[in-house]
Parts: C-alpha cells; structure tokens; sequence
C-alpha cells in the first residue's frame, strides 16, 4: 500500500426534483469537491434520481453522540402543548 | 445505395464513438479506483448509445436489410472510418485520459456544429449528445489537469500520453470525399473549420496542467480512409467475434 | 466499563434489535456484532467487485449493441454495489484501503461463484438469471437486517438487481429460441452455472458456523438450506419455460413437500474452490491487485493535486 494519503470519504446529499429537499444519498471517496460532485454524479444520479447534488467531506459533519439522546430528545417528547391536538375546540369551530 | 455520401458521413461519425466506447468498455472492473470505473463506464455507455441511433439511421438509408448490429459488426477493418486517435489502447490511466481529452474537444465542437445540420435526425443526435459530451470533455480536462498537476510521475506519465497521441490529433481536420459533398449539402460539418479553435482549447488546458504542448508536426492519418493502426484488427476481432463465429444468428 | 455494565448494555442491545430498532454506526454495540458485521459487509462489497470481473470478460465480445449497452450497464451497477457496502462497512470504523489490503492478501473471502471462468457467451445469460437470481435471494431478506447502513445499502442494491436476472434470462431465452447451436450453448452453461449456483447459497445447515448469531442480529432471515430450497423451486419452472434441462438426475417434485427433492452436492468441490483453488481464484485476484497497484499513481495524483489547490486557496486568502 502506498504510504501517502488515501483520497478522503464524502457525504452526499442528492435533491431527487425540484420541491424536494435535499436527502442523504450514501458516500464515496475523491480527491477533492469536483470530484466528488463528478464521482456523486456518476455514482449516485445514474437512473434519473436527481436534478441537484451537495457533497461534503465527511470530516465536515458534527453529529451529536447517542450516548446524549436522552438529553438532547426526551425532553421534547412531554412537550405536547406545541402540537394543535393539545388544544380542545368545539367542532362547531371550522378553519382551524 | 441512394445516399452512399451520407451513409458514409454517417458511419465517419458514428465508428469514432464505436471504437472508443469499446475501448472504454475495456476498462470496466479495472479501473483505478471503483468511483472512476464506474464514470468511464457511463462515458462508454453515452458513445454507445450515441452508436446506436447513427446505426440505426445509417440502416435506414442503406434500405439493404442490414441492422445497427451488421454495421457496426460485420465490416471489413478497411470498412470502418474512425480516426486513428479513438483506436489507440489503454496503455496506461493517462493514454485513457489524454485519448479521451483529445478526442472530446474535437467531439464537442463538431456536435455543436452538427446540431444546425439540415438533416433533421442528424441534428436530433448532435442535440442529446452533446450533452452528454459536454460532461465527458469536463472529465477528461479535469483529469489532464490533475495528471499534470500531480505528482512527478504523473506529470511525466500524462506527458508522454499526450506528446504519443498528438500524432494522430491533426486527421481530425481531414475532410473526406462524404464530407465534401455533405458540407455543400448544408448536412455535414466542416471539420476544417474547427482546427483553430481546437488546438487554442487544447493547447490552454494543458498549460494550465502544467504540460508542454508536443512540438512536432509530424502527423499520422489514414483512418477515415479505413486505413488503421495495428491495433484496429485485435479491437475488431474482440468486437466481432460472436457475429463472426456465429453469422445470421439473433442474440 | 465493567464487566456487569458492559452485560447489561448488551442485554439493552439485543433488546433494541428484538424490537426491530435499527441499530446505527455511533450507537453503542457489541465489539462481535462490529466485527461480525464487517466481515458479512466486506465479503459482500468484495462480491460485488470480483463479480464484475467474470461478466466484464465478456463486455467487447457482446453479440450486439443492446447486449453490449445491458451488460456494461449491468456490470457497473455491481461496482455501485461494492461502492455502496463499502461506504457502509467504513462507518463500522474500518476503511476502503484496509478493507481492499484484506481482500488482495487473501484475508477476506468472496462469492466463491465469481472463481468459475466464462467461457462462452450463454454464460452471461447463465450469470444473470442464476447467479443475481440467487443473489437476490440473498439479498433481499437483508433490506431489513438490524444494522442500518447496511439495510440502506441494501435497499439500494435491491432495486437496482432488478434488471439484472430479467437481463440474464433473456439472453437465455434468444438461445434457446435460437439455432440448435444457440439452444446448446445454453444448456452447456446451465449444465456449468447449476451446481456453482446452488453451493452459492452457503454451506448446509448442519455445517454453518455462524447462523444463530446472524439470525438474531437479522443478517440472515433464513437458514441457507432454506434459501437453497426456495432457489430451486423458483428456479426449476424457469428452466421449464426455457426448455432446458436441469443436470440433476435426482431432481423430481414432491407432492408432499410441495418442494423439489435435488441430488447430492459437491461440498468437496465447494471447499476446494474456497480454499483458492478454483479454476479462476488466482486470476481474478491478479486483475484485482493489477488493477489497484496499476491505479496508485493516478490516485496519488489527484490527491497531490488536491493539496496542492488547497495550498494555492489558502494562500490567496493569506
Ligand atoms: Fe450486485
Ligand atoms: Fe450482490
Ligand atoms: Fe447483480
């Protein structure tokens, strides 16, 4: 194996039409970011799936550590004032 | 043959695309890394599809009963009119690159001028294929450029494949006698006219790779005359081989 | 972590894939379900890739242009395949380098189909409608296993295979509706691909080390003699309809079982070509070495050039 460095892992993320958020497709490696657009491309895009592509080297990403969940999500799940069926209304009220 | 002039410039298009979408299917599954293999195998895919709609359209005007596949299969090596650069082997990663890169330049300016073609279904072909041609010419200089600009070995390597193949750049701005009548005709382009513009495209990727644009001016031709490298026959004999051991059977 | 702790996370866990909850890569897990799933993965991403090198024999050769495009187009897919399992077993912590170091050392395995050669072009069709036929067999079950990058891939493998065994079987179906020559031909790689294909859904129950484990942790759903079994059903009418016979003297249906009854297999023969000694296996793993070791200096290439252009960036900025 050669000493020198590895080409690096992307993320990539592919918009699959117009209206449509952007959503995580897989990874794959390249040199640098045209590359991996190219390599997205051609990798990712080869039966019509998408109209737009991010890539990001996968280094970039911070992502939050399970070992948190607890913290970081059940406090939300109590929460239910945020979510309209909390709210009781007579059904005479319509538009709403 | 009612139209054997454009018969003829229609398989001078079409083999050029034939024979380096072969060579491209070559590689697949061995290529340098998995995501590269997978981008020359779509370029091949591009050409080959780009074959077939030509074939097709030659068969028609033939109206000998011949299908895209006996053209495509069943000539004579001195029957196929490619030119010498797209017969030329995968000697190494950057042969492959720079007979791409050479021959995609050229493959997008003559599109962009076979698309005003008279010839409607000529037109229609140049239209969705340049696209497609646009992208791999993209690929092709961003690969000169990375060769280039690499690494000592790559920069020598890609040096070479450049300085071997430029040879055979300059029979792309041969006119034949199909192209003559075709360009009066308002069909054909006139492949004499896209030179300079060529070698200025050429000539700036390859300073900005960091290369030496070859000096000589010594140049092979013989192709679009059905008069091949060496290599041609091996390529026909890996191309041909079912329909040749097999003749007048469906696949 | 001590040794209670560690217990009861793993309780904890199993729990978790129990009740069908997809475990994912920064989850905590059992240091054996990371090792074991990297081993499956990895073999798996190695079968893909070796895969292409038997088909891909065949990709100049192709009898006409809609032959060629289908199989260029087939045997790409399959590197998508390697690509995305080996973007799944790199969140398992290991990466592609390593994971190809072991497959060109000899460390991994493969698809031990993939060390049979194609000599003929109905091997193509044979490969397609047999081999991915099996496959997906295999596969599909797996878009639900308990490791999420790995069922994601999956998934993604699975809509693409789609193509590939229709793409197979009719290249069968033109030979044997073809000449007599043609119809030969078919049945001669049928005769070849039958056996290799049915040893390609593993060793029998009674000999398989791993199917417990892998069933809880959903990489397996069904033991491979099921799997076995339910290729053959599915298989057999297929080969009807072609017209071909299967090479099984034994074969015969059974009203009972509502099953085919099939003849012994070679499991020397099987062990034989896992242990490398396959017509193909030094082969195919020269081309892969070949092709790695002839493609460094371009990878370091653009990795040099990379560098260099963020060398170039950053001193604009400065
Ligand atoms: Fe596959
Ligand atoms: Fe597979
Ligand atoms: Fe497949």
């Amino acid at each position: 194996m050669s000493n020198k460095k590895n080409w690096p892992l992307w993320e990539v993320f592919v918009r699959s039409k117009n209206g449509l958020e952007h959503r995580h497709f897989g990874s794959l490696h390249a040199a640098d970011a045209e590359m991996a657009l190219e390599n997205a491309r051609d990798v990712y895009t080869r039966r019509n799936e998408g109209v737009s592509i991010w890539v990001v080297e996968s280094k970039h990403i911070t992502a939050s550590n399970p070992e948190h969940n607890g913290e970081l999500f059940e406090p939300a799940q109590d929460k239910v004032y945020r979510h309209p069926t909390f709210y009781d209304l007579p059904d005479d009220v319509k538009h709403m | 043959m009612k139209n054997k002039n454009l018969y003829n410039y229609i398989l001078g298009i079409a083999d050029n695309s034939l024979i380096l979408g072969q060579r491209l299917g070559e590689l697949c599954g061995h290529g340098p890394s998995l995501e590269t293999d997978i981008a020359c195998t779509n370029m091949s895919l591009d050409l080959l599809g780009q074959v077939r709609s030509y074939y097709q359209y030659a068969a028609k005007i033939a109206e000998d009963g011949r299908t895209e596949d006996d053209i495509a299969m069943l000539r004579k090596e001195r029957e196929y009119f490619n030119v010498l650069l797209v017969e030329q082997p995968n000697t190494d990663f950057g042969y492959t690159m720079a007979r791409q890169f050479l021959f995609d330049v050229y493959h997008f300016l003559m599109l962009t001028e076979l698309e005003k073609s008279t010839d409607l279904n000529l037109s229609a072909i140049a239209k969705k294929s340049i696209k497609e041609v646009s992208y791999h010419k993209r690929f092709s200089s961003d690969w000169i450029k990375r060769l280039g600009d690499g690494t000592e070995e790559s920069h020598s390597r890609i040096q070479t494949a450049i300085n071997d193949l430029w040879t055979y750049t300059d029979e792309l701005f041969h006119q034949t006698e199909a192209d003559k009548v075709m360009v009066a005709e308002g069909v054909g382009v006139d492949v004499t006219k896209l030179k300079d513009a060529y070698y200025e495209e050429v000539n700036a990727i390859l300073e900005e790779a960091t290369l030496s644009v070859p000096e000589s001016k010594y140049f092979q031709k013989g192709g679009k005359q059905g008069i091949h490298t060496e290599h041609m026959g091996y390529l026909l004999a890996d191309l041909q081989y079912m329909q040749r051991t097999y003749p007048n059977m469906e696949w | 972590m001590s040794e209670e702790q560690i217990k009861n996370l793993e309780e904890q866990f199993e729990a978790r894939i129990a009740r069908d909850e997809k475990i994912e890569p920064k989850d905590w897990m059992p240091e054996k379900y990371r090792q074991t799933h990297i081993r499956q993965i990895s073999q798996h991403a190695h079968s893909e890739i070796v895969g292409m090198l038997p088909e891909g024999n065949w990709i100049t050769r192709a009898p006409s242009l809609r032959r060629k495009v289908a199989l260029l187009a087939k045997v790409q897919d399959e590197a998508g395949h390697g690509l995305y399992l080996y973007s799944a077993c790199e969140t398992l912590g290991i990466s592609r380098d390593e994971l190809y170091e072991q497959l060109h050392s000899g460390k991994a395995k493969y698809s031990s189909i993939f060390n049979y050669p194609t000599v003929t072009w109905a091997d193509i069709g044979a490969i397609g409608w047999l081999v991915d036929g099996a496959a997906i067999i295999n596969q599909v079950p797996l878009c639900s296993t308990s490791f999420g990058p790995y069922a994601r891939a999956m998934v993604r493998v699975c809509k693409e295979e789609s193509f590939h065994q229709r793409q197979g079987y009719e290249i069968m179906l033109k030979l044997c509706n073809g000449t007599p020559e043609q119809k030969e031909m078919a049945q001669d790689a049928l005769n070849r691909w039958w056996w290799p294909s049915l040893m390609m859904l593993g060793p029998t129950d009674d000999m398989s080390v791993h199917t417990e484990q892998s069933m809880k942790w959903k990489l397996k759903r069904k033991t491979n003699d099921e799997l076995r079994q339910q290729f053959i059903d599915q298989t057999v009418p297929q080969a009807d309809i072609l017209g071909l016979t299967i090479p099984d003297s034994d074969l015969k249906w059974n009203e009972e079982r509502q099953s085919y009854d099939f003849g012994e297999i070679d499991w020397d023969e099987f062990w034989q070509v896992v242990k490398g000694h396959g017509p193909m296996n030094n082969a195919r793993m020269k081309a892969r070495v070949g092709a790695w070791e002839r493609g460094e200096w371009v990878r370091d290439a653009a990795m040099a050039h990379a560098e260099k252009q963020q060398e170039r960036k950053n001193k604009q900025v400065v």
